[in-house]
């Protein structure tokens, strides 16, 4: 576990020395900033983010895939996945530190959005509690899009396919998902409606934490980095 | 002494291509062994299944008694790799890059710090230490590759291509260190350059498409060597109407000689290539049919076939025969 940290600690480095994590990073902060002005800051609207909180949801699906498409696919590219995999060092811990790394990134990008509540509290007297809630159904969302996009970096050398991998792959998951779902028949729709992100998400923006949502995201998360885990092992057998 | 590293029976497929066929040799332990071959032959190949990073498609392959495949983890902690190229991550600081992967290599913490003063003073990188990798030259980011693989003092090195695309000095900077290495480590380096691992090493192993040609110290090969001698003349048979086959014709005659190459020498001179049979040594014999015959000739020598015609040999597809150890 020692080696995990070490893995993720350079990790986290590196993202901060990247000029696309940053710009990935603006992108997400301007857009954010745009939408929370328009929706949850209009004078009169109730002092909540659940607005905000559902837009997120889908900006994370652009942002996210091009914070993580550097991931595996640029060592893949350079060759240093030659160092990193011929070292003592087992796939799983890559990939596990490959996660975190993203992740703490991730939640970096996040924090300056506290200026929302913030600002929400200056002109008005928000409930913390779905506030709260809200953003630890942030972190766990956010937890499955990284791993989704690392699984998307870990097939290819090229950034720009595993970003656009990982966009199809969430846009599945969180918008088409749910369009497909209202074209199939009740007892259908049902359980694809619930294999989507949204009604999961959507009860933590609301105040309700329900173990159920957050064992959706952790299975998937968990599935994610296990499939990512598969693709370094399969090296041994090409 | 016991084998460091053994090789039996190493196949690689990519898709249908044949990269390494039935690969059979040994590294002693405390050698410095060449691994020599032109591009292609399987080097890298043989090289990347030893460090882990690929499986062989049959075969087996052990490093310091383990297996590679079955304890991989292991086989790992004994090997010091430097990949051809040098992957490096550009933006840590050589220092931090060496502390980084001495972690990774179960060097405790407490001694990490130690660990880079020895590398980086063992391989020049004291002016560097501090930069970026990303602006290191071709020569310093190779001397960054090799402290990376001495970081955790590993009982085994396998350096891929290690001087390559360095000036001369630099080629020898590395050589010495390579040298200097020999006693506590096993090192086997990889090259298709001759001269460059004749320098440095003491054994070598020939690797041609895919199959392993040639296999022992470099003395035993010149040894077997210098009994393929020949002896080279130059003569010129003068107007007197003996054309250059006649003249090769005449001295393959001459009890003792085997095989005669001919070839121009320029202004009429021809230079022959006189294969001795057995032990025999037909000099005299030689000496005496040019004279008889009243031809000119202005140089008679003998001349043992070198290290380096045997590679060109083994290179051009005609493969000498297998040996097991190095």
């Amino acid at each position: 576990m020692d080696k995990v940290f070490l893995l993720t600690r350079r990790e986290i480095a590196s993202y901060f020395v990247s000029p696309i994590a940053y710009v990935a990073m603006a992108l997400f902060l301007v857009v954010s900033g745009f939408f929370f002005a328009l929706s949850d800051f209009r004078p009169g609207a109730p002092a909540a983010m659940r607005s905000i909180f559902d837009i997120m949801m889908i900006i994370l699906v652009f942002v996210l895939p091009i914070i993580t498409m550097r991931a595996l696919s640029e060592e893949q590219r350079s060759g240093t996945i030659e160092t990193l995999l011929t070292a003592p060092v087992t796939d799983v811990q890559v990939v596990a530190a490959k996660f975190l790394g993203s992740w703490v990134f991730f939640l970096a990008v996040l924090a300056p959005t506290l200026l929302y509540v913030v600002l929400l509290g200056a002109f008005g007297e928000p409930d913390l509690g779905p506030i709260a809630s809200g953003y630890l159904g942030l972190a766990l969302l956010g937890a499955l899009y990284v791993a989704v996009g690392l699984f998307a970096s870990s097939l290819t050398e090229n950034q720009v396919i595993a970003a656009v991998t990982g966009f199809v792959i969430l846009l599945v998951l969180a918008m088409v998902g749910p369009w497909l779902a209202t074209l199939a028949p009740p007892p259908w729709r049902n359980v694809l409606q619930q294999a989507t992100i949204r009604p999961h998400y959507i009860d933590f923006t609301q105040g309700v934490v329900d173990g159920v949502h957050v064992i959706y995201f952790v299975v998937l998360t968990v599935y994610a980095l296990f499939l990512t885990v598969k693709v370094l092992e399969s090296r041994r057998w090409r | 002494m016991s084998a460091m590293i053994e090789v039996q029976d190493l196949t690689k497929w990519y898709g249908r291509t044949l990269a390494l066929d039935r690969a059979t040799f040994t590294v002693e332990e405390g050698r410095i062994v060449g691994f020599l071959g032109p591009n292609g032959a399987g080097k890298t190949t043989t090289l990347r299944i030893l460090t882990g990073f690929m499986p062989p498609t049959s075969g087996q392959g052990r490093v310091a008694g383990r297996d590679v495949l079955a304890e991989g983890l292991a086989v790992r902690r004994s090997i010091g790799y430097m990949p051809e190229n040098v992957p490096l991550y550009p933006e840590m600081r050589v220092q931090e890059y060496l502390s980084y992967r001495a972690g990774l290599k179960d060097v405790p913490a407490g001694k990490r710090a130690a660990a880079v003063d020895r590398v980086v003073e063992r391989c020049w990188l004291g002016d560097v230490r501090r930069r970026l990798v990303g602006q290191l030259s071709k020569g310093y980011r190779q001397r960054v590759g090799l402290a990376e693989a001495l970081i955790s003092d590993p009982p085994v090195l396998i350096l891929d291509e290690p001087t390559i695309g360095l000036d001369p000095a630099q080629i020898q900077a590395v050589r010495e260190l390579i040298r200097s290495l020999g006693e506590k480590h096993t090192v086997l380096l990889s090259s298709h350059i001759l001269p460059e691992v004749e320098r440095i090493c003491d054994h070598l192993v020939i690797i041609a498409q895919g199959r392993i040609a040639a296999a022992g110290s470099v003395d035993d090969l010149k040894e077997g060597l210098a009994e393929a001698q020949r002896i080279v003349l130059e003569v010129h048979p003068g107007t007197g109407g003996d054309g250059p086959a006649e003249v090769a014709r005449a001295l393959g005659q001459v009890s003792g000689a085997d095989e005669v190459r001919r070839e121009e020498a320029g202004d009429g001179w021809l230079r022959l290539s006189v294969q001795p049979a057995g032990g025999a040594d037909p000099r005299e014999a030689l000496h005496a049919v040019v004279t008889k015959r009243g031809w000119r000739l202005r140089e008679m020598r003998r001349e043992a076939a070198s290290l380096e015609e045997l590679y060109v040999r083994i290179t051009a597809g005609e493969a000498a025969a297998d040996r097991p150890a190095a």
